[in-house]
């Protein structure tokens, strides 16, 4: 920078960031690779990658939470060593995380305040409200200082996770799958802010795994595979399916439904159901619907909507306060989950790692944590233990789990091969009804793939499938039909071929459409 | 220097460490025995005399490690379940005087009044864990209060019994009951005042605990409810039963251990401080050191053990005070405590690389 002055500014002004050959290695594998990569002052970057593919080591680097094992950082030309967060913060790099670090019980502009130097030791919100207010209004980041973050929809909790960067004067801001959690509309919203952090001169590496976003919002994007980068391009010159390609390595095609295959009898009946949220009010209101024998049944909504409660009732972790679930002739309501499971329900959980599997038990014993009371998994009161491995050893082979051993803990498994594990066993025992929810949320492309192929083989095998997702263009892919969730009520019942994007986006927010 | 948290340690390096930690806090216990004036060498000669090298101190130790390992395994169980049963003592009390009222009042001879003693003290025991587990499991009344706060109701009705409706008819002023008839005497191992019965029952237990845990369903159960409550409830697994079960088998077996001191070594209920010396708590070491492995309580129940044992030594041949047990306890408590920063991370000692 010095001597910008004297000569006229060059295009050899150096990139805001710049990564030389950074390298990162864990027990038994590489996870960056000799990574270059220069992010310059006003631009957003995509750093597009498959889970596993080394985005969130890069990030932990630059962020302090790791060291690198060799190679440079450079900020502005100059080298820097970042030990931890708050290095980072000091040299003007901040990070929105994928899951949100918030004090549920304190207000917006108290977890703002949190660690920021320069709050006055009484009253430390006061003067920070004001300017989390300028700010808001600067960026488009509408947020009340006041509001518990309890109280906030997970849209609005990312907007005071941006807050907490900006206010800090960071000159680059790196958002870890920023949309993850958001709707449409709000990952529009969120767009418009990263264009006015770049028209304000910021950095902002973005970093994602769908490819439509990648064009949608960045100038250039570098695209990670098996934590080497493969490519870095500006995204003027790419398309979806070429960046698909750099991505996975090879052309993958999203499996859709081939429409017009079978329906059969009405198979899960819901009636006149409500169901309580954890705080007492009504989350799911007066919802009737049916699912039949070969059909899936995809439910749009925003987070937040009802979606979870719903799922709970329909898998018998939530008993009704009014109304019915029936499948087929057998009556479930007020049963218990055990119940549910004996009558043909599967689940594939919304959290998948806190609800759907045991991480410290191995990926043997989590095939079978719903089987194991059943023969021939158990005979009387002991387990088999030698039909429970070669179930495993079978499952994983089958769902392609890749996992160093069957004894393996599952903690040790990434999320794609957890959610095949998951898949693997709730789809054993031919279930009557498979309830997913979010079932390909955080997954790479192979994996989604695979995970969407075997919700459409339940389907034309003849089970009701029941699909819950926030991605609308898999719910468009694979349902026959699709019913719309708003504020606890089923607002809409459309045939894929009457829905789209927008559409179903309007009804989501309320909008009559 | 920093600390880096490692994954997995390996067994036999969290077995090391914690030996390692043990044998810290002797050195530590050593170290408190010279400021009080005893010389630490003559102690360590003492112990080894009398505990180690004698055949019948060596009997004291394992005297000792019989309640602790029962009690001990039970609670290696409840704690892999997040039962966080803090009530081995009570149990131990209430299968004491559960003991105490067949072998006083109730039917049978020879053996079968043996184990039908131990039976119902499996049971009293038992129950008693189980009021607090269901209040955890239906009402969510924390367990660590409810087990705790147990401990001071079985202590009282024991006080009551000796100095009420069981004192005994002719034990004068003092507060206990009669002597047990000689068939509900366990038997000793000859020349000691080692209760046999007692040892196997110990190893049993322990055995068939880790048995249950690895090879079970209801062991299955305990690990997912323990590892992951929510999982367990996806799962279906009724966590009021499982936890009912593992409360009855966790305060089935302090209950034993309560048989196992009066019909070993006390033939008559007496104060609670007489029966007992606190092995419910200490169990508590005895299980965490053992990292809530059944099995392993069999080693660590002989460690504690060798501790009790060695305090009695040291009392009568170096006049310390019986507290040191407790503070010895203590000190491995602390250096365990202690040892959990090297097992779950690792010290990096060089600066790291920029």
């Amino acid at each position: 920078m010095e001597g910008a002055e004297a000569s006229p500014p060059s295009q050899e002004t150096p990139p805001f960031l710049e990564l030389r050959s950074l390298t990162k290695r864990f027990p038994g594998v590489v996870a960056n690779d000799r990574v270059d990569l220069s992010v310059r002052a006003g631009e957003v970057h995509a750093l597009l990658g498959e889970n596993g593919a080394g985005k969130s080591t890069l990030v932990s680097m630059l962020y302090g939470l790791l060291q690198p094992d060799g190679g440079e950082i450079r900020l502005q030309g100059r080298p820097v060593r970042i030990r931890s967060p708050r290095d980072a913060l000091a040299l003007g790099i901040g990070l929105v995380p994928q899951h949100f670090l918030l004090v549920k019980k304190h207000t917006v502009a108290e977890n703002v305040a949190l660690g920021l130097s320069g709050v006055p030791f009484l009253a430390p919100t006061r003067a920070l409200a004001d300017r989390l207010r300028r700010l808001g209004e600067r960026y488009g980041l509408p947020v009340d200082p006041r509001a518990y973050v309890w109280q906030l929809s997970a849209g609005e909790q990312q907007r005071v996770e941006i807050l907490k960067v900006l206010v800090r004067d960071v000159r680059l801001l790196i958002l870890d799958e920023p949309t993850s959690v958001l709707t449409p509309q709000e990952a529009r919203g969120l767009f418009a802010v990263l264009r006015r952090m770049k028209a304000e001169g910021h950095a902002v590496i973005f970093i994602t795994h769908k490819l439509e976003e990648v064009l949608e919002v960045a100038d250039r994007v570098t695209v990670l595979r098996r934590g080497r980068v493969v490519a870095t391009l500006p995204v003027a010159e790419v398309d979806e399916r070429r960046l698909a390609r750099l991505m996975v390595g090879e052309e993958v095609a999203l499996p859709r439904a081939r429409r017009g295959a079978g329906r059969g009898r009405p198979r899960l009946f819901v009636e006149d159901l409500w169901v309580r949220g954890d705080r007492g009010y009504f989350a799911v209101k007066d919802v009737n619907f049916q699912v039949h024998e070969g059909e899936i049944v995809g439910l749009a909504g925003v987070a937040g909507n009802g979606q979870s409660e719903l799922i709970e009732a329909l898998t018998g972790l939530r008993r009704p306060a009014r109304g019915w679930i029936r499948l087929g002739e057998r009556d479930l309501t007020g049963h218990d989950a055990r119940a549910f499971f004996e009558a043909g329900v599967a689940h594939v959980p919304e959290d998948r790692t806190h609800r759907g599997v045991v991480g410290s038990l191995s990926v043997a014993e989590n095939l079978v944590l719903k089987h194991y009371r059943y023969p021939p998994f158990a005979r009387g009161p002991v387990l088999d233990r030698r039909a429970v491995r070669a179930f495993a050893e079978e499952a994983v082979a089958r769902y392609r789990v890749a996992a160093p051993s069957v004894a393996t803990p599952v903690r040790l498994l990434s999320g794609g091969n957890i959610q095949k594990l998951i898949l693997a066993r709730e789809l054993h025992g031919r279930p009557r009804l498979l309830v997913a929810a979010h079932p390909t949320y955080g997954l790479d492309v192979g994996a989604t793939a695979q995970v969407r192929r075997l919700l459409l083989e339940e389907r034309d095998r003849g089970a009701a499938v029941f699909l819950v997702s926030e991605d609308l263009e898999e719910i468009l892919a694979l349902s026959d039909r699709i019913l719309v969730i708003f504020d606890g009520k089923i607002v809409a019942e459309l045939a894929p071929d009457e829905a789209s994007k927008e559409r179903l986006g309007l009804l989501m927010a309320g909008v009559a459409a | 220097m920093r600390l880096v948290p490692r994954g997995e340690a390996p067994a036999l390096f969290v077995a090391a460490v914690s030996l390692l930690a043990v044998l810290l806090a002797f050195a530590a216990s050593l170290v408190l025995l010279a400021l009080y004036g005893a010389s630490p060498w003559e102690a360590i000669a003492v112990v080894y005399r009398g505990v180690l090298a004698d055949p019948r101190g060596f009997a004291e130790v394992l005297r000792r490690a019989v309640p602790l390992t029962l009690a001990g395994a039970g609670l290696a169980l409840a704690f892999r379940a997040q039962f966080w049963n803090i009530g081995a003592e009570g149990q131990l009390l209430v299968g004491a005087v559960a003991a105490s009222g067949v072998a006083l009042f109730g039917p049978g001879e020879g053996v079968a009044k043996l184990v039908l003693m131990a039976a119902v003290a499996f049971v009293a025991g038992g129950l008693w864990a189980m009021v607090p587990a269901y209040l955890k499991a239906r009402l969510a009344v924390n367990d660590v209060i409810t087990t705790l706060m147990f401990n001071y109701v079985a202590i009282y009705l024991v006080e009551w019994l000796i100095h009420g409706p069981w004192k005994g008819k002719s034990v004068f002023g003092f507060a206990y009951t009669d002597r047990f008839p000689a068939s509900a005497w366990l038997p000793l191992w000859p020349g000691t005042g080692l209760a046999w019965p007692g040892l196997v029952m110990a190893v049993v237990a322990a055995a068939l605990l880790a048995w249950l845990l690895g090879a079970t369903k209801l062991g299955f159960e305990v690990r997912v409810v323990g590892e992951n409550p929510e999982a367990a409830r996806y799962a279906g697994v009724r966590a009021l039963s499982t936890l009912l079960q593992v409360a009855l088998l966790s305060g089935g077996v302090a209950g034993l251990a309560g048989f196992v001191e009066v019909a070993g070594t006390h033939h008559r209920l007496l104060a609670p401080l007489q029966i007992s010396l606190g092995y419910g708590y200490t169990a508590i070491i005895v299980a965490w050191l053992g990292r809530n492995r059944p099995l392993a309580t069999l080693l660590t129940g002989l460690l504690i053990g060798f501790v009790f044992a060695a305090g009695d030594v040291a009392k009568v041949a170096l006049a310390t005070p019986f507290q040191l047990v407790q503070v010895v306890n203590g000190l491995i408590l602390f250096f365990l405590i202690a040892a959990e920063v090297p097992i779950r991370y690792r010290v990096v000692w060089r600066p790291e690389r920029g």
